[in-house]
Parts: structure tokens; sequence; C-alpha cells
């Protein structure tokens, strides 16, 4: 056996029933994947984020992950060697790899690349039969971020989570595909198969409940409830006018009656599929009672041991299972008496090279990638150095863009959303077709050209700010900071709304409040730039790159950071 | 498993019923409330149009209310449209005669104001616009006292999430 398929297996152990852990803690035990659950528990597999990455790709986590106030130096606001310290993961390892950016282009080349459906498959085969009754359950952001689902309405990913054998999920980017597509997916392919459960999804007229807010299914006899939290402001960071008459939000109250009713009607092991983002799901865990367990998404954190948070009933769990079909959650409940007396959990890296591809996983993602084959494969350029997104400010993929932008449309200033979804590409390789619109494809994806005040501008950046550095979480939205190209400015990520955006200078000068600049941007979220229409994203940044045919990578464009010396959410 | 499908009917039942009573029904109920041909008092006229919560609360002849754990008032942390927010308010204090809904950066900052008949059931329900970042604030009369509390809603420009 290599050493790193060694080393995987090692990685994938939970400990045998003999060391299930009643109290917390991962063991680290070596042993087989598959042996793993003691009989008559309650096991919940979770998937998160994946953003329609069938294939294998490889994913860099961040670098920087502030986190602000009470939230500095807490999970999920670490990032390198302060995530490894924490978990006590040792450096130079596999698991060090799948957590963090250290090392990463080495890392990569020694590990391969990650996810894919036919490899997850595989793994997903392999814990399930070792956990009768087991449940999938799928926290969302499945049916977008590629080229393919984006063309095919989310169908691709819809076949795939079938023949996955998903039993539950709720939404996020899936509501971009508009209320009707995933209405008749509910109603249709799905009816007696995929469950879709929100609690804090309503109609806006009468607060009538849109999906079910909760399922509750037996595994071992054990009733289990799975509520749903779909993403609160799908309505806010995404176009309105996709579901026009549902209303989102939080909804912490309701939330509260749903598990009190889950409770009444026998479940003994009550859990959250949360696209809230971990942030929301540790207060939300705090002030909520009843809760077993949060399983989280939305904020791509890859948290390797549930945070446990105490509330006024008890402990709830709080979990995050990382991005792009990276990881495989899997959390095993043990029940005595009616209640959880213990739990394992361990959140499985998906190392393509070292799980087999599931044969028919592979024959249904051939036959729907066959018609787009030619398109995906277009060779553009090749990148000199490491392409990448996630990051709190201007990844380097961003940065292309953001240049492709100011080039092609002859501007001094460009915005490019913080989206955390968007793949990572090693130096040296192509950049194809399928690059771009893993970073790009979405439905509302015109380039834009706006003559925008300095004031107009300073205003855009704190509101983002604001959205990712909030210190109340339930005011956060999860996404990144915007990406800025041309622009340099200071930020300080701790200040007042308002008060976070420093001392903007282009070229040098101050930003003037009353003068007008050009900004290029793209993913207009009103309903006018939708009417107004525009060149796709993806398309300029192809004709960008075909031009330039090597991409010569250069340090992305970061604001000064104040206030955030030491801080161990950044490398 | 829930009874979603039971519910579902009712709702349903319950649209087609609304439709087909149209705008009737609504009006009826606001009229029970006391809502329509209302004559509005020299102090109401004052409270609503003050540019400032000292100056309604002034006009409405309140002297600083006690926060109240017995008031809920329901709102969204983020707005999904500032020009429609809804916001409810359910108190469980006793006789409760008045529930007012402020937006302290209004520039009319008193929203709404609903008298509440006795042995009416205290809760109100309504949509307000707010043009930016403000507290809402409930303010109930009950008992010939006043009483409140105060939620943060952010208005955002939106876009740029996950």
């Amino acid at each position: 056996m290599d050493m790193n398929r060694r080393e995987f297996l090692q990685l994938l152990a939970l400990a045998s029933a003999g060391g299930f852990l009643l109290e917390n803690g991962v063991s680290h035990a070596a042993g087989n994947v598959a042996s793993a659950a003691p009989k008559g528990s309650v096991s919940l597999l979770h998937i998160t984020d994946c953003h329609a990455q069938l294939n294998p790709i490889y994913f860099r986590e961040p670098e920087i992950n502030l986190g602000v106030g009470a939230n500095n130096g807490q999970v999920p606001h670490l990032v390198g060697e302060a995530l490894l310290k924490h978990f006590g993961i040792r450096p130079g390892t596999m698991d060090a790899h799948a957590f963090t950016s250290l090392n990463f282009v080495e890392a990569a080349k020694k590990y391969g690349k990650v996810g894919g459906f036919a490899h997850l498959a595989t793994l997903v085969k392999q814990v399930r039969a070792d956990r009768p009754g087991s449940l999938l359950l799928d926290g969302g952001d499945t049916w977008q971020g590629t080229g393919q689902a984006m063309w095919t309405r989310g169908q691709d990913m819809i076949d795939a989570c079938l023949a996955l054998g998903v039993d539950v999920m709720t939404l996020h980017w899936e509501c971009t595909y508009g209320a009707a597509r995933i209405k008749e997916t509910e109603e249709g392919v799905f009816k007696g198969k995929i469950d879709v459960v929100a609690q804090n999804v309503k109609t806006t007229d009468f607060g009538d409940q849109v999906f079910k807010p909760y399922v509750i299914r037996e595994i071992n006899k054990v009733p289990v409830a799975i509520i749903g939290q779909a993403f609160p402001y799908s309505t806010i960071a995404n176009p309105r006018y996709f579901v026009p008459d549902w209303s989102y939000g939080i909804q912490e109250e309701n939330l509260q009656l749903m598990i009190d009713e889950a409770r009444g009607k026998g479940a003994q092991v009550v859990v959250l599929l949360s696209h809230n983002g971990m942030d929301v799901d540790l207060k939300m865990a705090s002030r909520v009672t009843g809760l077993d367990a949060i399983l989280g998404g939305h904020t791509h954190d890859g948290i390797p041991k549930p945070v446990e948070v105490k509330n006024r009933s008890g402990v709830t769990l709080v979990t995050n299972a990382g991005s792009n079909g990276k990881f495989l959650g899997v959390l095993d409940f043990e029940v005595k008496g009616g209640r959880v007396a213990g739990y394992q959990y361990k959140l499985m890296p998906v190392f393509s090279n070292l799980l087999a591809a599931d044969k028919d996983m592979t024959a249904l993602m051939q036959k729907h990638r066959a018609p787009f084959e030619a398109k995906l494969s277009e060779k553009l350029a090749t990148t000199d150095g490491l392409l990448y997104r996630r990051g709190n400010f201007n990844g380097s993929f961003d940065q292309l863009i953001l240049d492709a932008l100011m080039k092609e449309k002859d501007a001094p200033i460009a915005f490019s959303p913080g989206f955390r979804w968007g793949t990572s590409l090693l130096p040296g390789s192509a950049i194809t077709m399928e690059d771009v619109l893993n970073q790009t494809a979405i439905t509302y994806p015109t380039t834009t050209v706006n003559n925008m005040t300095g004031a107009q501008i300073k205003t855009v950046l704190e509101d983002v700010g604001d959205n990712l550095f909030n210190p109340d979480p339930y005011y956060q939205q999860g996404g990144d900071m915007v990406r800025v190209g041309g622009l340099e400015y200071t930020c300080e990520p701790g200040a007042a709304m308002g008060s976070r955006i420093q001392d903007m200078r282009l070229n040098g000068k101050l930003i003037e409040a009353d003068k007008v600049y050009k900004v290029a941007g793209w993913a207009p979220v009103s309903e006018a730039a939708r009417d107004k229409g525009g060149e796709p994203i993806w398309d300029l940044v192809a004709r960008h790159l075909r031009d330039e045919k090597v991409v010569k990578v250069t340090t992305p464009n970061m604001p000064k950071l104040k206030g955030m010396a030491g801080n161990p959410g950044m490398i | 498993m829930n009874n979603m499908t039971d519910n579902q009917t009712i709702n349903l039942q319950r649209r087609n019923a609304l439709k087909v009573g149209g705008g009737l029904g609504l009006l009826a109920l606001f009229g029970s409330l006391g809502l329509v041909g209302n004559v509005m008092a020299e102090s109401d006229r004052k409270a609503f149009a003050a540019k400032s919560m000292d100056e309604a609360l002034t006009a409405m002849g309140v002297i600083i209310p006690e926060n109240s754990d017995a008031i809920k008032l329901t709102v969204p942390e983020i707005a999904e449209n500032g020009a429609v927010v809804p916001v409810t308010v359910i108190s469980t204090l006793a006789n409760v005669e008045q529930i007012s809904i402020f937006v302290d950066k209004n520039p009319n900052v008193l929203a709404a104001s609903f008298t509440i008949p006795q042995g009416t059931e205290s809760m109100v329900t309504t949509r307000v616009k707010m043009g930016q970042t403000a507290n809402v604030i409930a303010l109930v009369k009950a008992g010939g006292k006043f009483y409140r509390v105060a939620r943060e809603v952010k208005v955002t420009a939106g876009g740029c999430g996950g």
C-alpha cells in the first residue's frame, strides 16, 4: 500500500465501536472506515456547497478569514497553522493539506485533486454500508457553480443527487433558477425520494410555508427530525426577481416552534440542516433550545470537529462541511432512553486519486457532459502561477477577472462579487472555458459599466464590508468582500459601519466624494440591469484570455488592513 | 411526519376564499379595528409630523418609556425590501390601549399607531418603509403607562452574497 493511501485510510478512520466517544473529540486511531459506526446508532451523512463540481478539482482553503470582535480567534476564523494547532492536526500531512492553504501547490501536486461525484459516491457507499438506515443530507448550493449546471438549469446535479442517494436537502443558489424550477423538481423527480425542507421560506402574502419545514425519518427505529434552514438572504444577496413571491429571513422564533413541534411528535434526535453560514449557526445554537446539531454550510468552512455550543437546555453541535465536493461529513449519534447520549463526527476529505470512481455515477456524468464537452474543454490560455479565489479579499482568479473587466471596458476601477465558490488552478495549467465558468456561472452574469461618485463607491464598499464584518452574525450575509480592481484602500474590519473603508485612492490620488468615476462590474441584482442586458462575464474573460495567451499571475490587490495584526484568521 | 399537506390544502382554500371576497373582506376587517374613517386628533397629527423620536414622544405625552419583555417585536434582521418591511408587535401586558411603531431614522419617525379596543388581542402587523438601516421601536400604552422595545433592521444595497 503506498504512503498516500495509508495516510488517507488513517485520515478517514473513525474510532471503532469500542472507542466510541461519548464526549467531544474525534479519534485518530487507524482502522477501516467501513467498521466505524456502532450498531443501532443514528448516522447522518452531510454534503454541502459542492457548487455543482461533478469532477475532481483543486480547491485552496483561505489564507485570510478574519474574525472581528467576539469572533476574533474563534472557529471558523482560524487559518493555516492556527487552525492546525487548534484542531491538533500535524503540519505537512494530508489532513493539513485538506484544511489549510499551507504549502498549497506542492501538497496539491503530491496528494492530487479532491472531490468529484464518482469518487464521493464510492465513499458514501462505503460509509453507508456500515450504517444501515443512515440519511444523506445536502445543505444546498448544489445546483449552481459550473457551465454545465447553468445550461441544464441544475438537471445534471438533480440527477447526480438522486443517484448519490440524497434524502433531504435545503437551498440557496438553487433559488437563482427561479421558484418554478425548484417547485417542479420538488414535486416531480424528487417526489418520494428527496425532501426539500426550509422552515424559513414563506409566501410574501400570507406567510404560508413554501416547503416542508421539517421531516421526521426513522433511523434504526429512532425518530429523527431534520429541520431545514435555507440561506436567509437569498432575496438580498441574489436577485429578488427569481423568487418574487417568497420571503426568507432567519426566523429564529419559528425555528423554536418547529423544534418543539417535532419533539412533541416524538422526535428523539432533532437536527437543523442549515445554509445560514457558520457564524449565524453558532449564534443560533446559543439561543435556540432542543437541537442536537446544526449541520451547516454556506460559509465554506472546512471544520474538522464540531463546536459544542451551550444553551439553556444543553449542548448543540455546530458543524460546517466545506465546499466544492471536497468533504463528506459523518455524524453518528448514540441514542439511549429517547435522547442523544453521545456522538462522533468526522469530516472526511475526498481525495479523488485514492477512491475508485463509481461506475454508475461516471456513466451519468458522461451522459450529461457529452453535449457540452467541446465548449467546456476549449483552451483559452495558460497560467504561469496559482489561480484561486477563496479568502476575505481579492484572490488571484478575481484579480484576473478584474483585470479583464478594466481592460475590456476601458474602466480604471472594477468590482467583482465576493463569492466563496470557484476552484483553483495550479501553475502551468491550461485555463479552459470550464475553468472560467467555474468562477462565473450564474443566471445574472451581465457585465456593467456605471458612472459612480466617490461617495457611491464608498457606500458600496461599506455596505459589503458590513455584510462580512458586522460583529452580530445575524446581520452578516456570508460572502467575502467585494473584489476591487484599480482602487486601493485601507480596511479596518473592527470599525463601525461607515468607518471601515478609508484612504481610497486611484493611481495614488485620493478618491473625491463628488467626482464621477467609471466602474466596470458584473452580476447586477436589479431588474433594470437584467432588462438592459449586456455581455456575460465569461465571454468577456474568455476574449481577454485568448488575447493574453499566458496569464502572468501578480499579487492580488489587497487593502491595507488596520487593527488586524496578530489575528489568527490571517497568515 | 408533519401535516404539511393538510396545511397546504387549507391555505389554498383560504387563498381562493380571499380572492373571491376581494377587497371587501379586508376593508371590513380594517373597519372593525377602527382604522377607516377615524378622525385624527391634534396630538396624533403632531406625532406623525415629528422629525425625531423625542419630538414624537413629547407629542404623544410619553415620558421615557420602560423597556419591557412583555412586548414581542418581530422584524427581519436585514430587510428584503426597504419599501415594505414587515413588522409584528404582540404584547402580553394587561389593558393595552395603543400600539405604535417608530423608525428612528425615517424623515417622519412615527410609522403607525393602532388603537386597541378593550378585550382585543394585542397584536398588530403591518409593513413600514425604511430608507436606511435604523431601529424599529414598538411603543405600547397599557394601563396608562408606556413600554417599549427596539430592534435594529439593516437596509442594504444587496448583491455579492455567498
